[in-house]
């Protein structure tokens, strides 16, 4: 235990800060998970590996002399396709199924990607460099890495136009009434099979607009992939489906937990600490569930 | 029905016959000696994999072409058979038991990494089979008592030992205050016994002491508390991953520390990824070209490195290096031994004490090398922007000056 972050308030800051920053970025890949398990009722395991693919788009432009940034623009158009690709390859198979089936699927695509990365990319850990520079803030006792802020803006930004994007299009339109009910929607004349590819689609290009953003951040290798898997799967845990506000403040909540969980309790327990929220999280929803039925009794 | 029984029975007497017959196929064959090498072609060790692979097939190629390995008045050849062991510690002990047991092989070179070299020492063990090894540094390899095991590196613990050293030497062998983080794997975990250890010996101060879990990639917790300490020297150690991490925000959180000692700057390729951010990171390093060990058939680190980059078109990392090594090694002590009994090789191999290019190599009774110390090496970089590493430490070897203090960040 280490109370130093209490004893110094300019660390506080610091932690919620990075926390924030850091939720932010994860925010945006578990929008994408909560919208196509909302509408596909699907847990997209490979969520992490469409992630890093995208890291590596953009990290391949940087080696050719573009700068990364471009790749939040060239990765999700890339991505999208991929994601359609899948979701006609496989997806489609395994949508109308049970979740165990679409958790086995996915987590095969997951290992497909693992490979199939590391067999294109080779196996070194790379990053891309932006060159942004730092803004210090409070002379210069919080620091804060341009290429966060960045991040940060970008994930605000696309997830903003997406939620835009749901309400006023036509697609959004479809999407949404696909996810409160695909027969009845169906029954409407609406083409459920190109709004699940449409969704997929969606949330490859999300994944692959974060990818973009870690290369600049953060470092990729192609067997990274899981923690931002299971780090979207907590942050829809926690927020539930259809609850994009919700993704978005569970996603910073979950960032400043973490900050703190590393300064006090030190970084080994970062992981764990975030764990514990889950099961605490779980165990409160059943308890709240198991009281509303009660009541409905 | 009973036809197809007949036939049935006639193919597995078949199969019977042939796998026995490939069991046949043993360690020396005509004037070919056959070593067995499960290696991580694929899988997240597979560049370097791939180095100690091409570093064996280099020295192969050279012992052969040079005369051959000579017992008992005749000459004979290296041949080397390789698995790919998917990086998978499970999959290398099967091919290990593979290796030994199908295709009768009877001497091995050791695959890539600590984790997967533990995972294989058990069955070399268990069979008599010798091996040298050249990648797997933990040292928890050589508390075990294995007696067919030998390793032509370091172990970890002695990787940043010389730079807390140095450190307490430039501070006028005071104590000094050292912040660390290391990968909870066994590799880094060793490295930070070894810093434990130097720290108790110099009468140093561990400020901060942080584990970094393996599936982060971030560490800006630690440079914030690092900021706040201001210790004299801080040590990071998370593989390749770690220490790309620890470069990337140290330069833009303007970390100021005098001195950064670091492991795997090499494999991360750190001067080439982040250039000039990388300037006066010291690393670890079991070897160097520009070191002056000799032998007869490289000649030197420089010359290593050019026929190296000649024949694979990169510059070898130290990991191709301690694998050429390791072939010298067997050769030296089958000519000793001047028999292919496993015995005798053992022994001829316990009783190595030679210079190669890559160092000097004499095994302890854990089958560690103790007759090679660790080299540290500075990224410098010129005004134009191009960095190299220069070995700083030990003295002897030291080819540049050491830049100590660090320069501050807003001096840069």
């Amino acid at each position: 235990m280490d109370f130093m972050v209490f004893q110094y308030p300019m660390i506080s800051v610091q932690a919620c800060l990075d926390g924030i920053l850091l939720g932010i970025l994860f925010a945006l890949i578990a929008y994408g998970m909560a919208l196509q398990w909302g509408v596909m009722n699907i847990i997209n395991i490979a969520q992490g590996d469409l992630v890093i693919l995208g890291g590596y788009i953009a990290y391949f432009m940087y080696l050719y002399g573009i700068h990364p940034a471009w790749g939040v623009i060239v990765a999700p158009i890339i991505m999208y396709f991929v994601g359609v690709g899948l979701y006609k390859l496989v997806i489609n198979k395994v949508v109308d199924r049970d979740l165990f089936i679409s958790i086995l699927a996915t987590f095969g695509i997951s290992i497909l990607f693992m490979q199939l990365m590391n067999f294109a990319f080779g196996a070194d850990v790379v990053l891309a460099n932006s060159g942004y520079g730092t803004t210090f803030l409070f002379d210069s006792a919080v620091v804060l890495p341009n290429s966060k802020i960045f991040s940060a803006f970008i994930s605000i930004l696309f997830a903003i136009c997406l939620v835009i994007y749901m309400k006023k299009s036509k697609l959004g339109r479809a999407i949404r009434a696909t996810a409160q009910n695909s027969r009845a929607a169906k029954i409407l004349g609406v083409d459920t099979e190109k709004v699940y590819a449409a969704t997929f689609g969606i949330n490859a290009a999300l994944c692959g607009v974060a990818g973009a953003l870690i290369s600049i951040t953060f470092t990729i290798h192609p067997y990274m992939g899981l923690p931002y898997t299971i780090r979207s799967f907590m942050i829809v845990i926690v927020a539930g489906l259809g609850n994009l506000p919700g993704v978005a403040l569970s996603g910073m909540g979950l960032g400043v937990f973490e900050e703190f969980a590393d300064y006090i309790l030190g970084t080994e327990f970062r992981i764990g600490a975030v764990f514990l929220l889950l099961v605490l999280i779980l165990v409160y929803r059943r308890f709240k569930l198991s009281r509303k039925r009660e009541y409905l009794k | 029905m009973k036809i197809n029984k007949i036939i049935l029975s006639f193919i597995s007497a078949l199969a019977l016959l042939l796998s026995t017959s490939v069991t046949s196929f043993a360690k020396v064959v005509g004037d070919k000696i056959i070593l067995g090498s499960a290696i991580s072609l694929t899988g997240k060790y597979s560049s370097n994999g791939v180095h100690t692979q091409n570093g064996y097939n280099m020295a192969v190629d050279r012992i052969n072409s040079m005369g051959g390995v000579k017992v008992g008045g005749k000459t004979y050849k290296f041949e080397i058979i390789y698995y790919d062991d998917e990086s998978n510690p499970k999959r290398a002990a099967q091919l290990a038991e593979r290796l030994i047991s199908q295709d009768g092989v009877e001497f091995m070179l050791g695959p890539y990494s600590s984790g997967l070299t533990k995972a294989i020492a058990p069955v070399t063990e268990k069979y008599g089979v010798p091996m040298v090894e050249a990648n797997g540094a933990s040292r928890s390899l050589f508390t075990k008592g294995y007696k067919y095991l030998f390793a032509v590196l370091a172990p970890a613990n002695l990787y940043l030992d010389v730079a807390i050293e140095t450190a307490v030497e430039l501070n006028g062998g005071k104590g000094v205050r050292i912040a660390q983080a290391f990968e909870q794997d066994a590799f880094s975990q060793d490295v930070r016994l070894g810093i434990l250890d130097a720290a108790k010996r110099t009468g140093s101060e561990i400020i901060i002491d942080d584990k970094l879990p393996k599936e982060l990639n971030d560490m800006a917790a630690t440079l914030v508390k690092v900021k706040q300490m201001k210790p004299d020297v801080l040590v990071v150690s998370g593989h390749t991953k770690g220490a790309l991490t620890a470069v990337r925000q140290i330069a833009e959180m303007k970390v100021d520390v005098p001195m950064l000692a670091m492991t795997h700057c090499d494999a991360a390729k750190l001067s080439k990824q982040h250039g000039k951010n990388s300037q006066y990171a010291l690393c670890a390093s079991q070897w160097h070209k520009t070191l002056t060990y000799k032998d007869d058939f490289f000649k030197d680190g420089m010359t290593y490195a050019a026929d190296f980059t000649k024949e694979f078109g990169y510059d070898p990392p130290y990991q191709a290096a301690e694998s050429s090594a390791a072939l010298l090694v067997f050769k030296d002590a089958f000519e000793r031994a001047n028999s292919f009994d496993q015995k005798k090789v053992r022994d001829a191999l316990a009783a190595t004490n030679m210079q190669t290019f890559y160092g000097n190599i004499k095994f302890a009774p854990g089958g560690q090398n103790v007759d090679k110390p660790m080299v540290l090496f500075q990224v410098m970089c010129d005004s134009a922007g191009k960095c190299e590493n220069k070995v700083v430490a030990p003295l002897k070897w030291a080819s540049a000056k050491l830049i100590h203090p660090v320069p501050k960040w807003s001096e840069r």
